[in-house]
C-alpha cells in the first residue's frame, strides 16, 4: 500500500486541497511557475522591468518548490514503486515505436539522460521542450497549477480559456511534435 | 517601485502573496512542508511520469484527466466555502482573490506550454519533482525553462497581449 501507485480519485482531491491550504495558511494563491519568474528576478534581473519587484515578498513561492524537490526525494528513497509503470499495450506499442522500451523509470531513461542531451532527441525534448515550457507559462500567465487549478477553482474564464489552449498544444505536441522527434 | 509593483501584478498573474503581514523567514517552511506533500503525492500518483502525459494527450487513459478533474473540484468546492463563510487565514487575514485577466498570452502562451508539455513530460511543478526523484539531467530542463521565463522577459514589450 504505502509503495503502490496513488489512484486519480486521491490524488486529484488532494491535489485540489492544495488550493484552500495555501489560502488559510498564508493568503498565497496556488501556482508554480511562478517560482520561475521568481528566479529570474533574484538571480538575473539584467534591468528587465518584468524581473524589477519585490521577490522577497514572493519567496514563500521558493520554499515551496524546495519542497517539492525533497518530496520527490523521500518518495523515490522511501516509497518507489518496485513495478515499472503499468502502460496499456497500445501506448506500449506506440513508445515501442520511439524506440523506448524501458518504462522503469518516472521519464524514459532512453531519451532523458545526459549522454542523450547534445543530440538532436535530447536538444528537442529536454532544451527546447523546458524552453517552451518558460515562456509559455509566462506569456500565458500561469500553468496547470495556477490556470487549470487555481484559476479554474475560482471559476476565471482567462484560466479557461488558457487551460483549452494547453490541451490543445499537447494534443498536437503528442501527436505530432513527439513522434516526429523521437521516429 | 510599489506602483511599479501593483502595474506588475495587474498585467501578469504572479502567484501573488496577499498577504500583508511581515513575518521571519522560518514562516515560509510551512510552504515547504505543504510542497513535500505535494512532490510526495506528484511521485506517489505517478503524474510526473512523461509515460502518463503521452497517455492523456493520446487519449489512451482517463487517469490524468480524473486527477485534474478532481482536483479542481475540491478547489472549487473550497474556494466556494471559503467565500460563503468568509474563512479567514490562520493569521486571522481576509483572503483575497486575484481575478485574472484575458490576453492574448493566455492563447499563444498556453499553446506553447501545451506543447512543451507534452514534449518534456512535466508542467512546471512536475520539473522539480522529477529532479527530486534523481533525474538529474532534468536540472537541465529547468534551467532551460528559467531562459524561457528571462527571455520572454526581455522580449515582452514586442510580443502581442
Amino acid at each position: 500500500m504505502f509503495t503502490s501507485p496513488l489512484p486519480w480519485y486521491i490524488a486529484g482531491p488532494l491535489i485540489g486541497l492544495m488550493v484552500p491550504i495555501l489560502l488559510i495558511i498564508g493568503n498565497k494563491s496556488f501556482g508554480i511557475s511562478s517560482s520561475l519568474r521568481h528566479i529570474c528576478a533574484s538571480c538575473f534581473p539584467a534591468n528587465i522591468s518584468f524581473f524589477k519587484y519585490d521577490w522577497k515578498k514572493e519567496i514563500w513561492n521558493l520554499f515551496f518548490v524546495a519542497g517539492i524537490i525533497l518530496g520527490g526525494f523521500i518518495a523515490a528513497m522511501y516509497m518507489s514503486n518496485p513495478n515499472p509503470i503499468e502502460i496499456s499495450e497500445s501506448m506500449q506499442k506506440t513508445f515501442a515505436q520511439y524506440g523506448i522500451t524501458d518504462f522503469s523509470g518516472l521519464v524514459p531513461n532512453q531519451i532523458f539522460n545526459w549522454n542523450e542531451l547534445l543530440t538532436f532527441k535530447g536538444l528537442s525534448m529536454m532544451i527546447l521542450g523546458g524552453f517552451l515550457v518558460g515562456f509559455g507559462t509566462r506569456y500565458a500567465g500561469g500553468c496547470t497549477s495556477g490556470h487549470s487549478i487555481m484559476g479554474l477553482s475560482t471559476l476565471q474564464w482567462p484560466s479557461l480559456i488558457a487551460t483549452i489552449c494547453f490541451m490543445i498544444g499537447g494534443f498536437i505536441s503528442a501527436w505530432f511534435i513527439v513522434p516526429f522527434i523521437l521516429n | 517601485m510599489i506602483s511599479h509593483n501593483n502595474e506588475m501584478r495587474k498585467n501578469d498573474s504572479i502567484c501573488t502573496n496577499e498577504s500583508q503581514i511581515d513575518h521571519k523567514w522560518y514562516h515560509n517552511l510551512k510552504y515547504t512542508f505543504v510542497g513535500i506533500l505535494f512532490g510526495i503525492i506528484f511521485v506517489k500518483a505517478e503524474i510526473i511520469s512523461w509515460f502518463r502525459i503521452q497517455e492523456m494527450f493520446r487519449l489512451e487513459s482517463f487517469f490524468m484527466y480524473g486527477v485534474i478533474g478532481s482536483a479542481v473540484m475540491i478547489g472549487a468546492i473550497s474556494v466556494f466555502l471559503i467565500k460563503k463563510f468568509d474563512i479567514k487565514t490562520i493569521y486571522g487575514e481576509k483572503i483575497i482573490f486575484h481575478p485574472k485577466t484575458f490576453n492574448k498570452g493566455q492563447i499563444i502562451g498556453g499553446l506553447m506550454f501545451g506543447i512543451g508539455w507534452a514534449m518534456t513530460g512535466a508542467c512546471p511543478g512536475p520539473l522539480f519533482a522529477q529532479i527530486g526523484t534523481g533525474a538529474t539531467v532534468i536540472i537541465i530542463t529547468l534551467f532551460s525553462a528559467i531562459l524561457g521565463t528571462w527571455v520572454y522577459g526581455l522580449l515582452r514589450d514586442k510580443l502581442p497581449h
